[in-house]
């Protein structure tokens, strides 16, 4: 019945086995949880996100209706769009958005990074006993690393989402006071669609980033720092 | 990863059948690099500590006390000289092995309870089972039982911050024979807890690890702890000063667990 397991080779094999489980159905459980128990705090380590995430799809959202507008080939739209900004020659037939603009979005994107690494820099901390409590209960490094990408991604999801919702809907209205009814009328649903998609993509893909490195300090933290009184 | 054949039955029957001592340290020591200064925390311990007993290791800080505890509790490893639980040397464990020895076979209590604050006392109960692989529904039953155990049966749903100090311990101390644990771990179990609440959780450790054939290691200042001890290791300077047979302990023996 005991098998020796060869690396638990101390002075009776086999008494030492290996198999610690945490079910992914569970993690995601814990993860839920742990967002829900401590929503204020997610919301705030959310919050960047949202608004990084909203511009994105706000810049996105405002070209689709500029390239809809130019689609119906009316001169008179056209105008409208050169006077209220795009930079248009005669040849053009679709727009992008400027560089000016491209670097804004990058640089939005790169505080919010910036924002979340130390939101949850923070987060670890704070929570450093319950980790160590964990480990302490047989916790591996990767459940701990997977409970945090999981929040991540979840946070990721809602905040994404919620973001480029806003964004969409927000650019809309603008365009509506803009240039009336005919930019949602010339608008091609699926670019908004891909546009909300790209950013919930972004977003997900940016949480995921900015918890990482403090998944790993998590991960790797001693089981002894439970036992510790301070804190 | 590889042998999972072995089923809990088989492991609790070893445990069983065996009568060496649960935990053996030989000449152990530790140093530790404080900035520039190296401090020698453990010069040379040696101490075996048989199955089934309740030992408290007693000392003023700074004594080594707490690097001895975290060395018999798998949690840090020596710098010469071998731990051995259950037999097994704990220096040549990999994380996995490590990690399946704290869940299994060493349950742990803390000064500051640890109840994981997220979740329910039931959930903190089954979450090491959880770890060793036990299904949802088995997990829940028995953590209910073990909640029941120590007097919280009605109290399961709770949230840490819904029950008080002594509760938490109690929880904790349910969460520590989860797994049915051959080492109950104690650091200062009583260290955040009035004088009531204290002898009611000491007396609670002492039959269950008993019930449950548990040995019980405690790092404490409290003289209660030595009331319901059956030995008490004395560290002072680094070294093991003496080591205490509960027959030959001088203090005046209290009312708790008197008839052990």
């Amino acid at each position: 019945m005991n098998i020796p397991s060869p690396s638990a080779a101390g002075n009776e094999p086999g008494s030492v086995n290996r198999q610690i489980v945490l079910p992914f159905a569970k993690s995601v459980s814990i993860a839920y949880q742990s967002i829900r128990v401590r929503f204020f705090r997610s919301l705030i380590t959310t919050m960047s996100l949202v608004l990084a995430v909203s511009f994105l799809s706000f810049v996105h959202v405002s070209t689709d209706v500029a390239n809809g507008m130019l689609r119906t080939q009316d001169p008179s739209l056209r105008q409208m769009l050169i006077r209220s900004g795009y930079d248009l020659t005669p040849e053009d037939t679709t727009v992008g958005s400027s560089p000016k603009q491209r670097w804004i979005v990058v640089l939005s994107l790169l505080v919010c990074v910036v924002g979340i690494v130390n939101a949850q820099l923070m987060a670890v901390t704070e929570r450093f006993r319950e980790i160590g409590t964990m480990k302490c209960l047989g916790a591996l490094d990767r459940f701990i690393l997977r409970l945090f990408l999981l929040e991540a991604g979840m946070q990721g999801l809602a905040g994404a989402g919620a973001g480029a919702v806003a964004g969409c809907v927000f650019s809309l209205l603008n365009v509506l006071l803009r240039f009336g009814p005919v930019a949602v009328t010339s608008l091609i649903w699926t670019d908004i669609l891909f546009s909300i998609g790209l950013a919930v993509f972004v977003g997900c893909l940016l949480s995921l980033l900015g918890v990482f490195y403090p998944a790993i300090i998590a991960a790797k933290m001693q089981p002894v720092e439970a036992m510790r009184v301070e804190q | 990863m590889r042998e999972d054949t072995e089923t809990p039955e088989d492991k609790i029957g070893v445990v069983m059948e065996e009568s060496t001592d649960i935990v053996r340290v030989v000449d152990v020591t530790k140093t530790f690099q404080l900035g520039k200064i190296e401090v020698e925390a453990l010069k040379g311990v040696s101490i075996e500590i048989p199955r089934g007993n309740y030992i408290s290791i007693m000392g003023p800080s700074g004594s080594g006390k707490s690097t001895l505890f975290n060395m018999i509790g798998g949690l840090d490893k020596p710098n010469t000289g071998k731990v051995f639980i259950d037999e097994v040397d704990i220096a040549q464990l990999d994380a996995y092995e490590l990690a399946w020895l704290r869940c299994r076979k060493i349950g742990y209590i803390f000064q500051t309870f640890n109840i994981i604050q997220v979740m329910t006392a039931l959930e903190n109960v089954t979450l090491p089972m959880t770890f060793a692989g036990m299904g949802n529904d088995e997990a829940v039953e028995k953590g209910i039982e073990l909640l029941t155990l120590v007097g919280l049966g009605d109290r399961f749903r709770h949230k840490p911050f819904e029950l008080s100090g002594g509760q938490q311990q109690r929880v904790a101390i349910a969460r520590a024979l989860a797994n049915d644990p051959a080492i109950i771990l104690a650091d200062e179990p009583t260290g955040n807890l009035d004088l009531t609440t204290g002898e009611e959780v000491i007396a609670l450790l002492k039959n269950l690890s008993r019930e449950r054939n548990a040995t019980v290691i405690s790092a404490t200042h409290d003289i209660k702890m030595l009331n319901v001890s059956d030995q008490v290791v004395w560290i002072r300077d680094g070294r093991i000063d003496k080591i205490e047979n509960r027959d030959e302990l001088s203090i005046s023996v209290g009312q708790i667990g008197v008839k052990a």
